[in-house]
């Protein structure tokens, strides 16, 4: 079974091999593992996991209620803060956040287990379908929300919560935005990100209407004239370009659409891949793209990076993840020029680089590799369209400290705009932060007028 | 290398670590595999008087409190004395201490509290070649609903009595074992000796209810839906064995008597801190139910170990050498002065120090300076409790330093007295101002 063949071809592997390179990267802990994971948290005062987290969840408090046999009440304690922490239990770098926070680094260079702590508690609530939110009484407001991602989500539950009306427009035609189309499969399997998107939609109050695009199907003027507010958490839809000769030959494909296909393929083996891959890139897109080249049977997957080790954007541990699956790291090379044969993708010509005077410069020395496909991982951008004159910053929405924007009644947050870092934690932050802030707006405005006798 | 050898009362063991009167030594079988294990001597799983056995429950007679890693602190039973005939463990006992004669084998024993009961049963038991008799006078449940066990070691004339007859028809040393259900453990340790028993044991089990299953709303171990409170034992009651062992100890009435400690020994370092309190020698049971027989060999090890560090040659020169320094509230130097301080290398920054002294005690230790997350202890606040030592999780991280006298204490503004003061003589004390006037 499968085939070693040149070129992109579906079915490299057995059937067994896909079912299991695409299984859970990590499995759900069960109740012994847990608690003795559990066991291991000092509960420290004023935690430094709890600060380091984006969502500022209270990982003492809901670790304890795991070591006290309460995980319904643990998954409350991460939903108040997170009502995505089911998805971030999953995806979160939280070597980079909460686990590097951890004092039990310091005495034995092993964290506590938060991530799997928090996938535990939020999944045994979530398979028991346990809400934990009532609709405030409805107050006839209405807030329109653009993109049903991390951002869109959070902040629909939490304005949905307090009584409003939301409507989230959607342009894909499924809602969960980069959980249900930017992640790799095997850190969110069995579906997971639709279950959550039903987990969060549940609390009522929410309609999702999908298909619908910012700039081609509506504008932002429509939304403020027939809304009480706007959250703008459409996220990042363009991708750069390399910028280098032979771009658009077939074979040469952006990493995020191929993430996007793999993720929505039923079954993996009908996704095409090349025997020799090169992944141009050094951030996350580009772990997961290469991972995942292998997984679905690449024999050879080279990444490569125009900086050092130092200057990836992927954390350590996505770069040993890669490592470990066979993909080879290359830094300090640029893509010159995809080298073409019959019209196909045949390799790519790549430049040394290094830093002279500050800059990033060539040094002249031209080699070349070959590759069947290449995936582009060098960023993406914002595409702003149908927004009117909403103030820019950085190429990025621009907005304060509560998620406001230039325009009155309009807000935004997640990676559409220009603070914090582009995860999916984050962007939970800001759509929630931007919630309670449009929820104080909506609040004030509905105050009686206080009559004086 | 140190040397282990133990003499108690005369019966001599390779090593002081014995096995103490419960299931583990209820058989031959099990008795084996002790000594094989190198277990120094058992104490016999306590034998009832002759006719019909004592019947057990047939459901859970264990109950437990864990730790983190759900490590067993404390356990709880229901068990009885041995269910086997009395001529069966006689049998026995005769063959194993013949296969072992250089491990100690002492036969518990519990009758009612009749002289003819303890008359018929003694020379059965000297047969056997025992080199002593452990008299229960402790077993909390089931037994003392009876008349006999805690019963008996609840009433020191009881205890008197008993012990009395004891050593008037046999010629085994009598160790009499003690119950901590009791407000003052000197009390039946005194009339013990009034009896004339060679030596006390204890504690056994203290009178417990472990748990509740919040389902059935019935205490653990349940038996058809039902519970009974039972005998607590392991690392959780060794405090309090401590205590009471070193109240003997240390009682002028009781001086000298020899004490056989028992009470949630689990390591070399727990047997180590009885023998120093005063204990002739341990007795250990939970730790082998937690782990099998075969901890006896670290216990040996390490405090072999310990001891060839310290210079200790052999048991001697360590039994007992802590009951001098045990003394009561009132004689304690209220001049010495410590503060609590702070590694800040060692330090994690977990920040229990701080909640700690902060929600509950003095407010004496940071948890910023200058804007970073920094514990440090405030001496002008610090009253030496040595709270933050206890919840700090890293070893050696917070310690108490002594301030040397002539210094200043800050949080009082005086400088530390070189002489000794106690409450006794301190002008607050009402006693004392009498005293003076």
């Amino acid at each position: 079974m499968g085939t070693t063949q040149s070129g992109i071809h579906r079915g490299r592997l057995a059937p067994a091999e896909y079912e299991t390179n695409f299984s859970d990267l990590h499995p759900r802990l069960d109740d012994h593992e847990a608690l003795v994971a559990a066991d291991r948290c000092y509960f420290c005062y004023d935690a430094p996991c709890m600060t380091a987290c984006p969502t500022s969840i209270d990982i003492p408090l809901f670790i304890r209620q795991i070591s006290t046999g309460n995980p319904l009440g643990s998954a409350k304690t991460i939903f108040d803060q997170n009502i995505l922490g089911g998805m971030c239990a999953r995806v979160c770098p939280t070597e980079t956040l909460c686990e590097q926070a951890c004092v039990r680094n310091t005495a034995e260079q092993r964290p506590v287990e938060i991530g799997r702590l928090q996938r535990y508690a939020t999944d045994v609530a979530m398979e028991e379908n346990r809400q934990f939110y009532e609709r405030a009484p409805r107050t006839g407001k209405a807030v329109a929300v653009v993109g049903a991602g991390p951002a869109g989500l959070a902040c629909a539950h939490r304005l949905a919560m307090n009584g409003h009306d939301v409507v989230i427009f959607e342009a894909r035609e499924k809602a969960g935005g980069l959980n249900e189309y930017g992640i790799a499969t095997y850190k969110a399997v069995d579906d997971f990100a639709q279950s959550e998107v039903d987990y969060v939609l549940s609390i009522g109050g929410i309609e999702v209407k999908n298909g619908l695009k910012l700039g081609r199907d509506f504008t932002l003027a429509d939304l403020t004239a027939n809304f009480d507010a706007v959250f703008l958490g459409m996220g990042l839809a363009g991708v750069n370009a390399l910028g280098a000769e032979g771009e658009n030959l077939p074979g040469v494909v952006d990493a995020v659409d191929f993430i996007a296909e793999l993720r929505q393929a039923a079954d993996k083996a009908t996704v095409p891949i090349g025997r020799r891959v090169v992944v141009i890139g050094g951030g996350m897109t580009a772990i997961d793209a290469a991972v995942q080249a292998r997984l679905l049977g690449a024999e050879e997957v080279t990444i490569c990076y125009r900086r050092g080790k130092e200057h990836m954007n992927a954390s350590p541990f996505e770069q040993d993840l890669a490592a470990s699956k066979g993909v080879m790291i290359r830094h300090w090379l640029q893509p010159k020029r995809v080298i073409a044969r019959d019209g196909q993708v045949a390799g790519i010509e790549v430049e040394y680089t290094e830093m002279r005077d500050g800059r990033l410069t060539g040094t002249g020395e031209i080699g070349a590799l070959a590759a069947d496909q290449i995936f582009k991982a060098i960023g993406q951008t914002f595409e702003a369209a149908g927004l009117g004159a909403l103030a820019l910053a950085g190429g990025r929405i621009a907005v304060d400290a509560e998620g406001r924007t230039s325009l009155p009644n309009v807000w935004a947050g997640g990676d559409c705009v220009k603070a914090g870092e582009d995860l999916t934690v984050t962007s939970v932050a800001q759509g929630r932060d931007a919630a309670d802030s449009i929820n104080r707006m909506l609040a004030a405005a509905a105050q009686p007028a206080f009559a004086v006798a | 290398m140190a040397d282990l050898r133990n003499d108690f009362v005369g019966i001599k063991s390779p090593n002081p670590f014995w096995l103490a009167s419960a299931p583990p030594t209820d058989k031959a079988y099990n008795v084996e595999r002790a000594f094989k294990a190198g277990w120094g001597g058992v104490v016999w799983k306590t034998l009832g008087e002759e006719g019909p056995p004592v019947v057990n429950v047939n459901g859970p007679r264990y109950g437990a409190i864990w730790g983190a890693d759900r490590r067993l602190l404390g356990l709880n039973n229901i068990e009885l004395i041995t269910d086997r005939d009395l001529y069966t463990n006689l049998t026995e006992m005769k063959q194993v201490k013949m296969n072992w004669p250089d491990r100690a084998l002492v036969a518990s024993i519990m009758v009612p509290c009749e002289e003819e009961s303890w008359k018929a049963i003694l020379p059965l038991v000297e047969e056997t070649g025992a080199d002593g008799i452990e008299l229960n006078f402790g077993c909390p449940h089931g037994m003392s609903e009876r008349g006999m066990g805690a019963a008996v070691g609840q009433v020191p004339e009881y205890i008197e009595m008993v012990v009395r007859w004891c050593k008037q028809y046999t010629r085994m040393p009598v160790i009499t074992k003690l119950t901590p259900n009791i407000t003052d453990i000197r009390k039946p340790a005194r009339a013990a000796k009034a009896g004339g028993t060679d030596a006390v044991s204890l504690i056994n089990t203290i009178n417990s209810i472990v748990s509740v299953d919040l389902d059935s709303f019935a205490p653990n171990p349940t038996v058809g839906g039902k519970g009974s409170h039972g005998g607590y034992c392991g690392p959780a009651v060794k405090p309090i064995a401590l205590n009471m062992v070193a109240e003997i100890a240390r009682d002028p009435e009781t001086y000298g008597l020899p004490i056989s400690g028992i009470g949630g020994i689990t390591t070399w370092r727990d047997a180590a801190e009885f023998l120093a309190l005063g204990a002739g020698n341990v007795q250990v049971c939970t730790a082998a139910m937690t782990y099998g027989f075969k901890i006896v060999e670290e216990m040996i090890t390490g405090l072999s170990s310990w001891m060839d560090a310290k210079g200790h040659r052999n048991l001697d020169d360590i039994i007992g050498r802590a009951v001098p320094n045990v003394t009561d509230w009132q004689y304690l130097n209220l001049n010495y002065i410590a503060k609590a301080h702070i590694d800040q290398d060692a330090c994690i920054k977990c920040g229990r120090c701080h909640i700690a002294c902060e929600d509950t005690s003095h407010q004496a230790i940071t948890q910023f300076v200058d804007g970073v997350r920094h514990f440090e202890v405030m001496e002008d606040e610090c009253v030496g409790c040595n709270l933050c030592v206890n919840v700090c999780p890293v070893e050696n991280c917070i310690t108490m330093v002594g301030l040397e006298p002539g210094t200043l204490d800050q949080r009082t503004g005086k400088l530390v007295d070189p002489n000794y003061a106690n409450w006794t003589t301190h002008p607050n004390n009402p006693m004392a101002r009498q005293a003076a006037e």
